[in-house]
Order: C-alpha cells, then sequence, then structure tokens
C-alpha cells in the first residue's frame, strides 16, 4: 500500500506504543473513539484514495463472500451509494433496504426488523435512522458489527472522518488548525461528530449559528459559540458550512431563507474574514442560496465539497475492512471486535 | 366488602410509627376486624393472631398519591394500601361511570381512589364533568400527563373545582417549551441530540399554576416537583398562603440526568431527569417541606414500548416496589427522620386528598406496613411482582415490606 511518508509508521504515538488501533465491535459514534484510533482510520482510508484513483479497475476482493446490508430508513442518496461503492469495491456482496422497501411501514418495530435482518447473517450492517440511538439499539441485537450512517441528530462518523481526512491532505494536519462549522448545528448529527473529533485532535473548533440553532451547552463538547457569522470565521483555515433544512421556518427557528442567507450564508465578502488560504466544505446537499453562495461552493480553489465525496468512499472502505477484521481472522484483531461499545 | 371480618391481629414488639397520632414508639398494635382497635402495651388477647414485629417498624399503610397503573401485587409487595389513580387511562376518567368503576377496581386488596380527568379526553380545552365525578368517587382532578396549555381553561377549572371542593393536580411543564422534547437541555441532552427542553418550563408552569390558584382560591397540589426553580416558585406560592402542595417520586431524588447516557430508555421519565444541581436542590425541598408527600408515580411500561429508540419510548417507570426502599434512603442520608418520611408516604397524601387513612389512630381502617427498614438487597426488575422496567435495576439498596395489611387482612408477608 502507499502511504504519505510521514504516515508510514501510523500517525499516532500511541500506535506506535503499541496501542490496538480499534477495539470496537462497531461503529456507532466519534464520542466512543481515542485520538489514535481516529487517526488510524484516517491512515487507513489513504490506501483507499490510492485505489480510488488508480485507474479503471477499482477492486480489492478483501469482503469476497462477505454480505454487507445497507439499512436506511431515512432518505438518503449520496450517503448509501457512498456506502455502496465502498462495500463492492472490497468484494463484499452488498444488499439495500430502502425505507419504502421496508416492513418497517407495516408497523414491524425496529428490533423485529433488527432480529430479521440478523436471521440472514450478514456480515456487517450500515444503518441510517431518523432516531437518536437507534442504530445502538439495532446493534444491542445483533451479531455482526453495525456502522452508523447517521441516528437522528446524534452522530454521522463516518461523515466527521471523512471531512477529517479532507482537511487532513488539504493542510497537512488538523491540531492547531481554526475550524468554523456553521448553520444548524441543534439538528445536525453532522457537526455533532465532527466538534468530537476535530476538537479530540486538537483543532480549534468554532460552532456559528443563530441562537435558537444552537444547542444548550454546546461548549462541553469542546468548541466556542458564535451567534455572529463574521466573528465566527474570523481567520478560519476551514469553514464547514451546514445545510439548513427549509422546514425549520415551521419551528420559528429563523424567520426566512433570505434572512439567513444575509446573516449567516457563506459569501465571498463574508469567506474574506477567514484566512486567505481557507477551505471550504459542505456535506451536501447543498441549498445554494439559502447556507452558501453559488460562486463559493464552485470555487475550485477553496472549495472541497466534490473531494468530500471522494474520501467518503475512502473512509467507508476503510471502516468496512476495519470492522470486519476480527470475523475474517485477522492476525491481532481476534479478540479486538468482540468489545463492546461504551 | 362482603364476607365475615378478619380474624383481631396483634403485632407486638415492633416500632409503632404514626405521624397523624404523634405516636413512635414500641408498642403493640391492635387490629379488630377492619379497623384498628388501639396501641398500647397490653397482653394480646387469645384469639387473636399476633404478628411478632420485633426489630421491624409498623406504620399506616402507604397511601401512593398519583399512580398511573393500579397493579395489586406490585403495590401490595411494596406496603401500599391505597393509591390516588391518574386519570390517563383508557379511555380516560372523564366519566362519571368510568370514575365508579375505577373506584371499585382495587377493592378489596388495593383501594383505588380515582383523581377525574379534568378537562375532556384530557385533551386540555372543556371541563369535564367534575361534579358529577365527586359524586362517583373522586377524590381530585388533574390535569394528566401535561398541563393544561391554555391558562383560560385552567383558571376556569380551578375555580370551577374549588366550587366542589377538589384539590387540583397538575403536571408542571410549560407545554409550550416542552413540545416534542424527551430531555432536559444540557450537556447530556446534547451530546445524544435528545430534542429538549430547558429545565425552567418547571417553574413556568409552577408560577402560573400557583398565581391562579391564589386568584381562585382553589387547592393545587403540584405531583412532581424537580427543579431549583420550580421550587422557588413554589415556597414562594406557600409563603403567600397560596393552598398549595408538593410532590416528588424518588426518581428525580436519586438520578440525574446522566442516567439517560447510552440512551438507556429506562430513565426516559416524565418530567424528564435533571441536572445534578436540580437533584440537590429537590432534596433540599424534601428536607424543608417545601415537598411533603412521596409517591412512586407507578407507571410501568410493556418491553415493547420501552425497547425503542430513546425518544419514541414511552415515558415511565415501575415505581410501587421500590418506593419504601428507595425513600428510607432519604432517611440513611439524614434528609429527614423516619417519622417524616412516614408522613410523606401516609398520612400527607391522606389529608390532601380528604382520605380517612394514613394514620393508626382508634378505629381507622386497619391499613398497616410492616417493614424492615435496614434489610439489604438489590433491585432486580425481574423479580418484582409486577412489570419490572426500572431505571433503579441493579442498585443495592436497603429496607424491605415484611407484611402489607389492608382493612385487617394479610395481603402480602415475606
Amino acid at each position: 500500500m502507499v502511504r504519505p511518508p510521514s504516515l508510514s509508521a501510523g500517525s499516532h504515538p500511541a500506535l506506535a506504543d503499541g496501542a490496538h488501533p480499534f477495539p470496537h465491535a462497531h461503529l456507532l459514534g466519534i464520542a466512543a473513539l481515542k485520538p489514535w484510533e481516529i487517526a488510524f482510520l484516517l491512515d487507513e482510508a489513504e490506501q483507499w484514495v490510492e485505489l480510488n484513483r488508480a485507474g479503471a479497475a477499482k477492486h480489492d476482493g478483501r469482503l469476497a463472500g462477505l454480505t454487507q446490508i445497507n439499512a436506511f430508513f431515512e432518505n438518503s442518496t449520496r450517503t448509501l451509494l457512498s456506502f455502496e461503492i465502498a462495500g463492492k469495491r472490497l468484494g463484499a456482496d452488498v444488499v439495500n433496504l430502502g425505507v419504502s422497501g421496508s416492513s418497517v411501514k407495516k408497523g414491524e418495530t425496529l428490533l423485529d426488523t433488527a432480529t430479521t435482518l440478523n436471521a440472514m447473517r450478514p456480515d456487517v450492517i450500515v444503518i441510517r435512522h431518523g432516531a437518536s440511538g437507534a442504530v445502538q439499539l439495532i446493534s444491542e441485537k445483533v451479531d455482526c458489527p453495525v456502522l452508523n450512517a447517521g441516528d437522528g441528530r446524534h452522530e454521522h462518523p463516518t461523515q466527521a472522518l471523512l471531512d477529517a481526512l479532507t482537511i487532513r491532505r488539504r493542510k497537512g494536519r488538523i491540531a492547531g488548525l481554526k475550524v468554523a462549522i456553521c448553520g444548524d448545528i441543534l439538528h445536525s448529527r453532522v457537526a455533532r461528530s465532527n466538534f468530537l473529533l476535530l476538537a479530540g485532535q486538537g483543532a480549534e473548533v468554532r460552532a456559528v449559528a443563530p441562537p435558537t440553532l444552537l444547542p444548550a451547552d454546546v461548549e462541553a463538547l469542546g468548541v466556542t459559540a458564535f451567534t455572529d457569522m463574521d466573528a465566527g470565521l474570523d481567520g478560519a483555515d476551514v469553514v464547514m458550512m451546514l445545510r439548513l433544512q427549509t422546514e425549520r421556518m415551521e419551528g420559528a427557528y429563523v424567520p426566512s431563507t433570505r434572512e439567513y442567507f444575509r446573516f449567516f450564508g457563506l459569501t465571498e465578502a463574508r469567506l474574506a474574514k477567514a484566512a486567505s488560504d481557507v477551505l471550504v466544505m459542505h456535506p451536501g446537499p447543498m441549498n445554494r442560496g439559502v447556507e452558501i453562495d453559488g460562486a463559493v461552493a464552485d470555487d475550485i480553489a477553496r472549495s472541497a465539497v466534490t473531494e468530500q465525496v471522494e474520501m467518503g468512499v475512502a473512509v467507508r472502505m476503510a471502516c468496512l475492512d476495519v470492522l470486519t477484521r476480527t470475523r475474517r481472522g485477522l492476525d491481532g484483531w481476534a479478540e479486538a471486535g468482540k468489545a463492546r461499545w461504551v | 366488602m362482603t364476607g365475615a371480618a378478619p380474624r383481631p391481629i396483634a403485632i407486638t414488639g415492633g416500632r409503632v410509627i404514626c405521624p397523624a397520632s404523634g405516636i413512635d414508639r414500641v408498642a403493640t398494635l391492635f387490629l379488630d376486624g377492619r379497623k384498628v382497635a388501639g396501641i398500647g402495651d397490653a397482653e394480646p388477647p387469645s384469639h387473636a393472631e399476633v404478628i411478632d414485629a420485633s426489630g421491624l417498624v409498623v406504620a399506616p399503610g402507604i397511601v401512593d398519591a398519583g399512580v398511573f397503573r393500579a397493579h395489586a401485587a406490585a403495590a401490595q409487595a411494596g406496603g401500599i394500601t391505597r393509591v390516588v389513580l391518574m386519570p390517563d387511562q383508557s379511555p380516560p376518567l372523564d366519566e362519571p361511570a368510568l370514575v365508579a368503576y375505577a373506584d371499585r377496581l382495587g377493592k378489596p386488596g388495593l383501594w383505588v381512589h380515582p383523581l377525574a380527568a379534568a378537562t375532556r379526553g384530557l385533551e386540555g380545552r372543556e371541563l369535564a364533568e367534575i361534579g358529577l365525578a365527586k359524586e362517583a368517587g373522586a377524590v381530585g382532578v388533574a390535569t394528566g400527563r401535561a398541563a393544561i396549555p391554555d391558562a383560560r381553561v385552567m383558571q376556569r377549572l380551578l375555580a370551577y373545582a374549588r366550587a366542589f371542593a377538589l384539590v387540583v393536580v397538575s403536571h408542571a411543564e410549560d407545554a409550550g417549551l416542552t413540545t416534542g422534547a424527551v430531555a432536559t437541555e444540557g450537556e447530556t441532552a446534547t451530546r445524544l441530540g435528545l430534542a429538549a427542553a430547558p429545565a425552567f418550563a418547571e417553574a413556568l408552569a409552577i408560577a402560573r399554576d400557583c398565581r391562579l390558584a391564589e386568584a381562585t382560591g382553589a387547592a393545587l397540589h403540584i405531583r412532581q416537583v424537580t427543579t431549583a426553580e420550580g421550587l422557588a416558585a413554589l415556597r414562594a406560592a406557600q409563603a403567600r398562603g397560596v393552598d398549595v402542595t408538593a410532590g416528588v417520586t424518588p426518581a428525580h431524588l436519586f438520578l440525574n440526568d446522566l442516567s439517560v447516557s447510552g440512551f438507556r430508555s429506562f430513565a426516559r421519565l416524565s418530567p424528564p431527569l435533571r441536572s445534578e444541581a436540580d437533584r440537590l436542590a429537590t432534596i433540599a425541598g424534601v428536607a424543608d417541606g417545601s415537598i411533603a408527600i412521596l409517591s412512586s408515580g407507578h407507571d410501568p411500561q410493556s418491553q415493547d414500548d420501552k425497547r425503542q429508540p430513546f425518544a419514541e419510548a414511552r415515558a415511565g417507570m415501575a415505581g410501587a416496589e421500590t418506593l419504601l426502599a428507595l425513600g428510607l434512603g432519604l432517611v440513611r442520608d439524614g434528609v429527614i427522620d423516619l417519622p417524616r418520611l412516614v408522613a410523606m408516604l401516609t398520612v400527607n397524601p391522606a389529608r390532601r386528598f380528604g382520605l380517612i387513612a394514613g394514620t393508626l389512630q382508634l378505629a381507622a381502617p386497619a391499613d398497616v406496613v410492616v417493614f424492615d427498614d435496614a434489610a439489604p438487597w438489590r433491585i432486580e426488575g425481574r423479580a418484582f411482582q409486577g412489570p419490572g422496567n426500572t431505571p433503579f435495576d441493579g442498585l443495592p439498596t436497603a429496607g424491605r415490606v415484611r407484611m402489607t395489611i389492608k382493612g385487617g387482612e394479610v395481603v402480602w408477608r415475606v
């Protein structure tokens, strides 16, 4: 495998000291991960970036014969596609369960659905669900690794990992960077996972939002809160914009998209407050003219939006590989996947 | 009630505590049929069943004010002889016939005193027939699991209930602030990504309801007070002479919002668990007497309703079988003494709801609990007589009910 020279021994001292890189049965959230476990996943993802760029034959057979179920109880296009491509490039047999095809609509409880999926003997299950904690609940009922693809407003760990990989590759580091995460933080699992990951890796993280969209005690997650966009962007090395759901107008969170864009939209003028080499990110799908100006989103010198999508496949390949090592019988992984997430 | 009167009972050697009559001494309690026949040191009559209660506490049967389910087996195992039942039944107790039915639900082993629904369907809009409900046996009216959102409706309810001398039991959470919320705002809810309401939603509701009770002269009981700010509003009203009492359950005295970490749906309660500062303030509210009633809030849910993602799981816990043991924790911690605890479990709720109960005075109903205030055990939901969903599962505790007597009949003995 090809890695940047600086990462050849693992990018965290604890890994060189012999810490197990990933003693977890599931990937349910960033909150359960140590800093070196995150660094390990990012290190692992690098090889898949190379493979995915290598040419026409983007295939590695290490998950051959394993069954991957993508169970998405909430609509998704890009995350589902990303997990499907990641699994197929590793050789897994990938099947998708969408919300429209699920018996959840027929009144089946979540745990019955989980038990049913488990009886199909999958080797890894990727789950997205609209309720915080739902993925953990399912993980307690199945015998294979569970990967959280987003649960309610709780966590979206692979999104935070792909964001971190994007930042690390563009900036060469995460520690010490000023990262402003802006928008609907209250309802965002992307924001929560990114706060925990980036603050844990030593970044200076800012939460920028109207006061109605900031959760209580957000500082406890290691971030500084700003309700003034210009102040929040001041000197930022990375600006990560979050999608504003248009139904937020109904809950009296913000008056209108017009007013939101005026005070919290990312425009060229506002971006001038940030560092000159600022990196602009967005987990997608973007609302142009609501949280981000189209010209800013399309500026290839600064925008990393398409690169984030690319890193998403690599990070998910790394997660699928690492989580299935115990059942694939890799040396040194016999016990790792039996640890319970706490 | 039919059948022959039960055999006389003499409970000897126990520490008899009856706060209503100021008794706290080792003595013999005599029960003659369905009534208390006296407390003294005389020899038991030869035809009486003698129960040796040496080293145990003998107290009036617990009056559990504000339960959602009347489980006789669970209540009896918990030393509870009477429950004041919330109107949140299926269907809600908003019809006199339903109230009359609930009134007879548990007899003879557990007496159920229903609270009538304050509004039709508990929807918070139209007054229910609370005068007729009183005739059918209601001991009060309650707003149910939620507050009445409209202050005007609440004002009219209080004014109307006063005319019938019915105490109004309110749920203290501001309706607007708590819509959709399943947790208390704070670090835990933010980390878990749970929809949350600020703790002061309780103080807003208490301040409003106390002011309306003051304006109307009504009797108000706030079933659960769980925050420092809510207590401040309560104390201010009590100091002004408003006829307001307050209760609490052990959950809010011994657990804080960290208990929901890991999405533990057994700790999903209504109101939600609070911060540690609010928990300590609630204990202080018990210590200074602002909160005078301790109840179980018994509201067990099925496994299917609890084994759900946190926000979709139903709020509520089984509380009847742990009420006394957890309450004794207040005594062990030095918050209150044992007679105060007994008062909070018996005579205080009985007086508030006008029940002739909660006392061992001569000719009072022969409702008695005999308990060991120190026997250690571990709370295990699976071992409960009734449903077992409790956030205290696995907790070591102390204090066991040895015997429950309802109307002179032994209904529980271990």
